[in-house]
C-alpha cells in the first residue's frame, strides 16, 4: 500500500510540475517579451502596474493583462458556428499543455528500488508524440478561422495552417537525422547519448539539422519572421478576429506555450537537454558535495556581481517617481541572495552530505540547467522577433517548400553517408 | 498501459483547465449584447457577401503535398531508428540502398511538381 501511494504521488507530481512550469513560464515570457523588446528598441518598457504601490519592474503586467481579459465581455457573435467556435481555443490550449509531458527534466536516478525518470510519460516514441501534438495545434487554428464565419478570419486561418503544415515537413525531416545519430525515439535516450561534453552535443554533430529545426520551429509557432497569421491581426485581422476575452487569451497563452515547447524541444534535441556542460551525471553523483560547493560559490559570486551591476544604475531623480527604483528591483535581491548563499555555505560547509541527498542535488541542478537553457532559447525567439522583419507569404511558402524541404532531405543523405563512413 | 496513463490523465487535466478558463470568462464578464457587437467584423463596414465563398485551390494543393511527404517522413522514422544498429551489424550499405530507392522516388516527385509550378504561391508563370 505504501509503495502504491508513493507511486501515485510521484505520478501526480510529475504531471502537475511540468504543467505548473508552463503556466509560470507564460507570464514570465509575456514580461520578457515586452521588457526585452523595449530594451532592444531603447525604451523603458512597461513599468507602471503596481500592487499597493509596489512596482515590480513590470512583472505585474502579465497578471494585470490576465485579470483584464478575464473580466471583459465574452462576445459570441451571432453568425459563428458555436460548437467549433468554442472548441477551437480549447483544442489550442489543451494540446499545447499536454506536449510537455515527455520532455525529460533530469537524468533518471535510482530511487527506492527502481529508477525515477524525470518525465511524466517515459514513452519510447517521445519524438513522434511531440510531432503529433504539434500537428494537432493546427486544428485549433483551422477551426477558429472556419467557425468565425468571417472572411478575414477564414483566410488568416487557412494561411496559418498552410504555413504550419509546410514547415512541419522540414521539422520532421530534421529530427530524423538526430534520431539516426541517437538510434532511438525516446527523448531521454537522445539526451543521455549527447553526453556532457559540449563539443559532442547535436548542434555540433549536425548543425544543418539544428538550423533547419530552429527555423521550422519559428514557423510552427507563428513567430517572426513567419508571423503573417499573427501579424495580420495587427494589420487587418487574423484567425482570432471574432474572439474576445478569455478565448482570445487562450489563443495567446497557447502561442506562448507553443514557444516554450519549441524551445524545450530544441534544447532537448540539439543542446543537450538537462546535461550540465562538462559535468557527467555519474561524476557529479559521486563527488556531489565537492561540485555543489563550487557551484554555490560561483552562483553566489555571480549573484553579487549582477546585483551590484544592476544597482549601480540606480540614480534617484532620473524620473522623479517610483520608476527610479526599477534597477534595484532585481539588483538588491540578487545581492541579498548571493550573500545568503555565501553565509549558508560558510555555516553548513563543514557537514558532509548524505548519500541520498547527492542524487537529489544532481537532479535539482540538472532541472535548473534545463530550465535555464529553455529560457535562453525563448529569449532567442524574442530576440529574433524584434530584430528581423516579417517575410511575405509567398516568400514564406517558397522558403518552406523549395529551400528547406530539399535541404532537410539533403541533410538526411549527408547524415546517412557520414554515419556509414565513421 | 502504465506508461501512457499519465498522458490520458494530463489530457483530462488540461481539458479541465481550458474548460475552466472558458467558463470563467462566461461567468465573470458583463453581458451587454448590442447589434454591432454581434455582427461580423469587416473593418467597420457592413459585411459584403458570405464568408463561405470559394477559396484558392493552392491551399488544397499544399495540403495534398503535405500528406504525401508526411507519409514519406513517417516511413523514414523506423528506418532512422534502426540505422545505427544496422551499421553495427554490417548492413549499412543495404539500408541506404533500400531507403534510397524510396527516397529517390519521392525526390523525383518533388522535382516534378516544382517544375510543373505546383509550388508557385504567387501567380507568376
Amino acid at each position: 500500500m505504501d509503495t502504491q501511494l508513493l507511486h501515485f504521488i510521484i505520478v501526480t507530481l510529475k504531471l502537475v510540475i511540468p504543467f505548473a512550469i508552463i503556466l509560470t513560464f507564460i507570464p514570465l515570457l509575456v514580461w520578457l517579451e515586452r521588457k526585452g523588446s523595449a530594451f532592444i528598441q531603447d525604451r523603458p518598457g512597461p513599468n507602471r502596474a503596481a500592487i499597493m504601490g509596489i512596482r515590480l519592474c513590470g512583472l505585474i503586467h502579465p497578471f494585470a493583462d490576465a485579470m483584464k481579459l478575464m473580466f471583459k465581455e465574452d462576445i459570441i457573435p451571432s453568425q459563428v458556428h458555436k460548437f467549433f467556435y468554442v472548441l477551437a481555443p480549447f483544442i489550442a490550449l489543451s494540446v499545447a499543455s499536454v506536449t510537455f509531458l515527455v520532455i525529460p527534466f533530469a537524468a533518471p536516478m535510482p530511487f527506492g528500488g527502481g529508477v525515477l525518470s524525470f518525465q511524466a510519460a517515459n514513452i519510447n516514441a517521445g519524438v513522434l508524440y511531440i510531432l503529433a501534438m504539434t500537428s494537432m495545434g493546427v486544428f485549433g487554428i483551422m477551426l477558429a478561422g472556419w467557425a468565425s464565419n468571417n472572411k478575414f478570419a477564414r483566410l488568416g486561418g487557412l494561411r496559418s495552417s498552410a504555413q504550419m503544415i509546410s514547415y512541419e515537413l522540414s521539422m520532421g525531416l530534421a529530427v530524423i537525422s538526430v534520431i539516426m545519430w541517437a538510434g532511438s525515439l525516446a527523448l531521454n535516450d537522445i539526451v543521455s547519448l549527447q553526453g556532457a561534453n559540449i563539443l559532442r552535443w547535436n548542434f555540433i554533430y549536425d548543425p544543418l539539422a539544428c538550423l533547419i529545426f530552429i527555423t521550422a520551429a519559428f514557423a510552427e509557432t507563428n513567430r517572426t519572421p513567419f508571423d503573417l497569421p499573427e501579424g495580420e491581426s495587427e494589420l487587418v485581422a487574423g484567425y482570432h478576429t471574432e474572439y474576445s476575452s478569455m478565448k482570445f487569451s487562450m489563443f495567446f497563452m497557447a502561442e506562448y506555450a507553443n514557444m516554450v515547447i519549441a524551445s524545450a524541444l530544441i534544447v532537448t534535441l540539439f543542446f543537450g537537454g538537462w546535461q550540465i556542460p562538462f559535468l557527467d551525471t555519474n561524476t557529479f553523483r559521486t563527488n556531489a558535495d565537492y561540485y555543489l560547493y563550487y557551484f554555490l560559490v560561483a552562483a553566489a559570486v555571480c549573484c553579487v556581481i549582477l546585483g551590484t551591476f544592476l544597482s549601480i544604475k540606480f540614480k534617484k531623480g532620473r524620473f522623479g517617481d517610483k520608476r527610479d527604483y526599477e534597477p534595484l528591483v532585481f539588483g538588491v535581491p540578487a545581492v541579498v541572495a548571493g550573500l545568503a548563499i555565501f553565509c549558508l555555505l560558510v555555516v553548513l560547509g563543514r557537514f558532509p552530505l548524505p548519500l541520498e541527498a547527492a542524487n537529489w542535488i544532481v537532479a535539482v541542478c540538472q532541472i535548473f540547467t534545463f530550465l535555464f537553457k529553455v529560457l535562453l532559447m525563448c529569449w532567442v525567439f524574442i530576440w529574433v522577433r524584434w530584430t528581423v522583419p516579417r517575410i511575405r507569404y509567398d516568400q514564406l511558402m517558397d522558403l518552406g517548400w523549395k529551400f528547406m524541404l530539399p535541404l532537410a532531405m539533403l541533410n538526411i543523405v549527408i547524415t546517412a553517408v557520414r554515419m556509414l563512413w565513421q | 498501459m502504465d506508461t501512457y496513463l499519465p498522458i490520458l490523465i494530463m489530457f483530462v487535466i488540461a481539458g479541465g483547465f481550458a474548460g475552466a478558463f472558458l467558463l470563467l470568462s462566461y461567468l465573470l464578464g458583463p453581458k451587454k449584447p448590442t447589434d454591432s457587437k454581434l455582427s461580423v467584423y469587416e473593418c467597420g463596414l457592413n459585411p459584403v457577401g458570405s464568408a463561405r465563398e470559394r477559396f484558392s485551390v493552392k491551399y488544397y494543393l499544399v495540403a495534398i503535398l503535405f500528406i504525401v511527404f508526411d507519409i514519406e517522413v513517417v516511413f523514414m522514422y523506423p528506418w532512422a531508428v534502426n540505422y545505427k544498429n544496422a551499421i553495427k551489424d554490417g548492413h549499412g550499405a543495404y539500408m541506404i540502398a533500400v531507403m534510397g530507392v524510396f527516397f529517390v522516388m519521392l525526390v523525383l516527385g518533388l522535382f516534378y511538381e516544382w517544375r510543373k509550378g505546383a509550388m508557385n504561391w504567387s501567380n507568376q508563370a
